[in-house]
This record gives C-alpha cells, structure tokens and sequence, in this order.
C-alpha cells in the first residue's frame, strides 16, 4: 500500500444519490462526526484503492454554494481550506439542469472536479438521454455514468478521481461560465487588484473570490479580511463601487445577474448534449403523489404512516426492551451473587446497573424509530410529510418537518430530539428542540396513572387525557412566543424539493440506523453512567451505622422470635415490613433526602410534600423512578405494590389539588438526564441546554402553582 | 399577476422575483429564474404551500413565497 493519502470530497444536490455513492464506496468503514463548530453531520469513511489510501468526506447536501446556509458554507470552507485533492460532484440525472448549477460553480472554485451522472437509467426510462462525452469535452471534466443503488460505476469513478487527484494538470479556467461583459470587465479589475497581494495564497482563488465580492458574498469578505488584513479594504471598496455600478446599469443585484447567467451558460450546455425523446414515459412519482398528496387522502394517509410508525417502535419495541430488561436484572443479579456484600457491590448494582439499564432499554425504541425515519427519507415521502403539514406546523412558527419529532415526543423525548436533524434550518432545529419536552412521554405515564388513579377514581382516564392536552397547548404557546421573541423575524424559506420517489435501499438504511444507535449508546452511556452514580451516591449517602445497627439488630430479634410465637408467613410479612420502614428511613436520612427537605418550601405552594419532592428531584435521571422513590419514600417496596403507595399517598395529606398540580409539574419540568443530554449534543450549546431547563421548570412550578391554587379554591382541597 | 394567484394545473413564465436575500437565493437556485416555464401541479390539502414544476423536477414553495413570484400566465 502506497503511504501516499488521497482526499476526495463528495458534493452534490440534496436527494442527488450521494449517500447512497458515499455508502457503496465505503461499506461499513464510516466515522460520524459532526463539522467543527457547527451541528451539521460529517461523514467520513477510508478505502484502500488503486494503490492509495482514500479519505472519502461526504459533504453536506447543498443546491448552491452562497453563504446562507451552513451546509453550503461548511462545503465550501472545506473546498477552500482543507484543498481536498479531488472533489467528486454528484449530478441527479435526471436533474441535470439543477444539479450543474452547483457543477459550475465547483469549477469555479477551481478544484480538481469529476462529475457522477448518477442514476442516468431512472433518467433513461424518462425519456432523457445525456451525452456524456460532450459534457466532458464542453467543461473539461472527467464525466462517470453510475447507478449508486446498483453499484454500477464507483469504481470507474474512483479509477478516474485517483488519476485526476495525481496527474499535475491544473482545472482549464476558459470553460468557466462567462458572464455579460460589464460583470466580466468587473471581475477583471478586482483579480488585477488581488493579484499583487495574494496571488501566492493557494487558499483565495482568485476568479472565485473576485465574482464573490461583486455578489457581496459576506463570508468571502470576511475571508478576505482575515487573509489581508488591512490590506483588504481597498479592495473591498472596489469591489462595492462596482457592484454599484452594475447594479445602476442593470437596475437589478448583482448576485441575482450572475444566477441568470450561470442559468443561461447551463441551458446553453443542456442544448448540446441532452436529446428528449418524444415518448414521454408515465412519470411514477407524479402518480404516487395523486393518491400521496392527495386533497383529501393525503392527510389520513400522513396519519395512519405516522401512527403505524408509533405502533412500531413503541409497540413492537417493547419485545426487545422487554429482552433488556431482563438481560440487565440478569446482570444485576449477577453483579449481586459474585460481589462482595458492601460499597462496591451496592455501587455497581444499584448505581451503575440500574442507572444505565433503565436508560438502554430505550435502544431497540432508538432503532426502529430511526429505521423508519430513514424509510421516510430514503423513499422521500419526508418531504411529502413537510408539505402536507406545514400548514399547521407554520401556524405553531415551525416548519412541516418539525412534526415528526414533536409527535415522537409522545413517546421518548431523546429519540425525538435526535430527529429534529431532519431540519435544515437550525433556528427550526433549536425551537422544535426547546418544546418537544412538553410533549408527555410514555416515561411519566407511570406517574399520571399513580397520581390519578388515587385521587380521581374513575375520572383518572379524562384527567390523563387532560394533561397531554395541557402539554400540546403549552407547547403551541411556547412555539409561538419563542417565536415572536428569542427567533423574531428568522423563519427561514420553505422552499423545497419534492424528490421523486425511490425504493429505499435495506443497507442504507441500516447504516443509517444503525449510526443514531452507536451515537446513543457511546453519548448517552458515558453521561449516563456518571448521572447514576451521582445520584446513587446522593440517595445512599450519608450511610448512618446507628440507623442500620438498629434494622440489623431487629431484624435479629425478629429472626429469633420465629417459630415460636410467628407463623413462618407472617414472619415474611414482617421482616418485609421492617426493611421497607429502615429503606423510608435511610432515603430520609440520604443527601437527597436532606435535600428534599432542604426544598421542601419551593414544592408545598403547589401541594407536593418533601417525598413528592425528593421523588421529582430523582426524577431527573428518569421520569420512571419517580415512582419507585415514591414506593420507597412511602415505605411500600416497589411498584407491584401501586395500590399500597396510593393508599399511603391519599393518608399522608396530599390532596386531589396537590396530586393534579404534582401531574402538572411532571408533565413540564426538567427533561431527564438522558434528554438534556440529547439537548446538549443536538443544539450543539449548553446554553440552550441550560435555557431548556430553566424554561421547563420555571413553567412547570407556575403552572403546577396556579393548579394546586384554583384546585383548592374548586373545593379540590 | 402573482404564482400564488394561478389555479391547479396552470403554466406560466416567470417574470420577476421579488423578497429578500435569502429567500430570492433559494428560489434562484431552484432554478426559478426569469423566463422560467413554471406550472402549479398543486396545493397542499391545507391550501398551503404549493408544488411547483420546474426544468422537470418538483418543488414547494408557502404561498406568502409563492406572491413574491410575478408570472405571466400561460393560456
């Protein structure tokens, strides 16, 4: 293997085939990352071909390269500074209209460029047939027929990135676009101003850096300041009296002549090299979308996928959660029988096995969701989901898309945050994040049914239904507010492609599925495991030697007293008893249980005692284990005992308005660990993530306040 | 007239885009440009947004982004 490492850079339309390319060069071999700064995915993968070693970057999917995207300007920065040794452009054949308006503007970065005519026989069955001989001829570019799902083509299209990537032929500069003459006299008299002053920096092309300036191009002035220096601002000044002048002389932008021309130098080319057959074949898409789309099935049909998606992951991933669960107790038990009894033992156990098993089980959920989301992508009925529902959604200040997370929510907040990347528009990625948690996941439900059921009787079923309710409407309030404050004005454009629609390949599929699982088990495990022990340590420290010599010393007259005056059943009953009394009492006596009590005054104006305290503060690590610390508080063991605790919540004062107010504050307070995690990782921000917890619990606590109040004044007290 | 004012089904060529930085970008990019042959293929069950033919391919667009588009309609 020659030591010799070759960089290729995948760039091409969004829907143009490109991870489908990216995925048959690299197979399995793929590092997911994210892009240094920015939330947006990076995928790399290495292959040993043709005697090199070639680092494959998939870029991010982009129509243009303007600065107003970040997709568009992190793939150019990486053109520009990283200088990858070839640039392979993905072109949708069938598309090849739109797709050479990014082509043209690759070249005119002046990188090395192989053109892909992707999925040229969809293109073929639509009548279109390409000349790829002359398309080469007319751009001086290698051009590579291929079928990515197929397989056809990627190693002829390695074969001729490699040999470009070698060859010291610098890119032919005379087969760019040519503009009309004022613009081109303009880019003239900015290259003569660059070229003294870095002429030699391989990083500021500058044909490419002289067009950017006359479209006022924000992120190639900064470049060029940063490059420059002082030195930049003379030509700056030029590059403004020009853009005057042309925009005087053609009473239009700029940058908005330039697209027109890049338009008419394609149409141009288009003319030469594609013959449309006369006979137009049926176009299937269109066809799908008259049933898909449709005035009055498209909605139900949306509907019925989104709830047979629900169905799936929650329904059927309860088998395999199930298989965990008892894989984890397994361990536990395990980790019970071989340790020695003591710290390490209850560390291990009770910490790390129980904190990180109530978190994994969620990994089969994970998997199917994000299967189905792929689905949805991969056959491109996503953006069918954003059209249909962008009516509503845009009402709420969110875009179609934001649905699918924020219905996800329903069931676990963590998978449905990672799903907002489904967005392009970060500002819609960030809101949509910032109320998915209102949305009551299937975790609290647990919560509602103890709660309601105790205080409601046979009303507990409305007043569930009640609280989800009161979570969408929270939620539509929030969306709104946010957006006529923190993201005023910021909606970005919908405008967006409807791809056709493919048959989803079951690789790309798994990979990516497979993808969101490795970043949840390796993210989330870590930070998971410290938040159990954490607070593990909380709930089990300080340990009191008089509280347990006590309980060991009862338990021994109790163990005496047996057979004579006890039945042995009894007896049972009794050491049970007297272990869940020294559990209430140790848990008391924990840091967390000082705690509790410590805030005990922040919880009594909604009606929560300091157990109902301590049990939503250990519910930061899951909403779930707000009722087994419920069960320990009470002293009633664990959850198979839900009527004992109710009896003992309705006898330790708490009241119907309490209890409703209690529900409240569940249903809106801090997400849980694993959720503030996804939180972090998915706006890339902790101060988004503080902001999150912040907001959620300060409108939990009023909401939870003004309940437990009217509660009290309706006679609910 | 405006594209948002066209019915189901009906052509037209572009005249003239109007909005701001971002949103004319995009449009552009989609191949939206003047002289363009456009045909609305439909609306959302909503009435909101639209879809788009262009240079063959399927595009949506709001209907607020849709009058910021001056058309000549076509027959």
């Amino acid at each position: 293997m020659s030591d010799k490492r070759l960089t290729i850079a995948l760039a091409g339309n969004p829907n143009s085939g490109k991870t489908t390319i990216f995925n048959a060069i690299t197979g399995t071999r793929q590092k997911v990352g994210n892009w240094p700064g920015v939330t947006v995915e990076k995928k790399e993968g290495l292959v040993d071909k043709f005697g090199h070693r070639l680092k494959i970057v998939d870029l991010p999917g982009t129509y243009s390269l303007t600065p107003f995207s970040i997709e568009e300007i992190v793939a150019r920065d990486f053109i520009l500074n990283e200088r990858p040794d070839v640039v392979i452009d993905i072109i949708d054949s069938s598309n090849l209209e739109r797709s050479l308006y990014l082509a043209v503007q690759l070249r005119e970065l002046g990188c090395k460029v192989v053109f892909a005519l992707n999925m040229a026989d969809q293109a073929r069955a639509r009548g279109i047939k390409i000349d790829g001989e002359k398309l080469s001829q007319l751009l001086g570019v290698p051009v590579v027929f291929t079928v990515g799902n197929k397989g056809q083509g990627i190693d002829e299209l390695l074969e001729k990135a490699v040999e470009l990537a070698v060859s010291d032929k610098a890119p032919e500069h005379r087969r760019n676009v040519k503009y009309n003459s004022e613009i081109e006299k303009a880019i003239e008299a900015l290259e003569k101003a660059l070229a003294p002053k870095c002429g030699q920096k391989e990083n500021v092309p500058l044909r490419w850096t002289a067009i950017k300036l006359i479209e006022d191009d924000r992120v190639a002035k900064e470049r060029l300041r940063a490059v420059l220096g002082k030195d930049a601002e003379p030509i700056l000044e030029e590059a403004r009296r020009q853009r005057d002048y042309i925009a005087g002389r053609y009473n239009e932008d700029p940058e908005i002549l330039t697209t027109d021309d890049r338009f008419g130098f394609i149409s141009g080319i288009i003319k030469e090299i594609v013959t449309t057959s006369s006979r137009q074949r049926v176009d299937m898409s269109r066809n799908i979308d008259l049933v898909l789309t449709n005035r009055f099935l498209g909605l139900p049909i949306f509907f019925f996928f989104i709830w047979a998606m629900f169905q799936l992951t929650f329904s059927l991933g309860e088998y395999p959660m199930g298989w965990l669960e008892t894989l984890v107790e397994g361990l536990a038990g395990l980790g019970a029988r071989i340790l020695p009894e003591g710290l390490l033992k209850d560390l291990v156990v009770d910490g790390v096995i129980a904190g990180v098993g109530a978190v994994i089980v969620f990994l089969p959920n994970i998997l199917i969701l994000f299967f189905c989301i792929a689905l949805f992508e991969d056959t491109g009925y996503m953006a069918r989901a954003a059209f249909l529902m962008d009516k509503i959604m845009h009402m709420i200040g969110l875009h179609g898309k934001s649905f699918i997370p924020m219905l996800m929510g329903f069931g676990c907040n963590v998978p449905a945050i990672m799903a907002t990347r489904t967005l392009e528009s970060r500002t819609d990625r960030i809101l949509t994040i910032l109320i998915t948690p209102f949305m009551s996941c299937s975790a609290k439900l647990p919560v509602y049914i103890v709660l309601a059921g105790a205080f409601f009787g046979a009303r507990a079923g409305s007043v569930i239904f009640g609280i989800y309710m009161a979570g969408i409407i929270l939620s539509v309030i929030s969306g709104r507010l946010f957006r006529s404050t923190l993201f005023r004005g910021a909606d970005a454009p919908f405008v967006m492609e409807l791809p056709p629609y493919r048959v989803p390949m079951l690789k790309s599929l798994v990979i990516h599925m497979w993808d969101r699982g490795k970043v949840f088990l390796r993210k989330m495990g870590g930070i998971i495991m410290i938040g159990s022990i954490i607070i593990w340590a909380l709930s089990n420290f300080p340990r009191d030697p008089a509280l347990q010599q006590e309980y060991e010393a009862r338990r021994a007259a109790l163990a005496a007293a047996s057979g004579q005056e006890v039945s042995p059943r009894d007896m049972e009953t009794e050491l049970d008893r007297l272990r869940r009394q020294y559990e209430a009492r140790r848990t008391a006596h924990s840091f967390i249980g000082r705690i509790g009590r410590a805030v005990a005054p922040v919880f009594e104006p909604i009606g929560v005692d300091w157990r109902g305290g301590v049990a939503l503060l250990s519910g930061f690590v899951a909403k779930e284990i707000v009722v087994s610390t419920l069960g320990v508080l009470h002293a009633v063991g664990d959850e198979h005992s839900r009527e004992a605790l109710q009896r003992s919540l309705r006898r330790s004062g708490m009241s119907a308005a309490g209890a409703l107010a209690m529900m409240v504050f569940v249903l809106l307070y801090l997400p849980c660990l694993a959720t503030v995690i996804a939180i972090r990782r998915e706006t890339g921000s902790t101060g988004w993530m503080v902001f999150s917890i912040c907001y959620n619990t300060a409108i939990a606590w009023i909401a939870a306040f003004v309940v437990y109040q009217a509660g009290k004044v309706c006679g609910l007290g | 007239m405006r594209l948002s004012e066209l019915r189901e089904g009906q052509s037209a060529l572009v005249e003239r885009i109007g909005g701001n930085g971002a949103l004319r970008r995009r449009i552009l990019e989609m191949g939206i440009v003047k002289g363009a042959r456009i045909k609305v293929e439909k609306y959302a069950p909503l009435r909101d947004p639209l879809e788009l033919v262009v240079k063959g391919s399927h595009v949506s667009l709001r209907v607020e982004e849709a009058a910021q588009i001056i058309v000549d309609p076509l027959g």
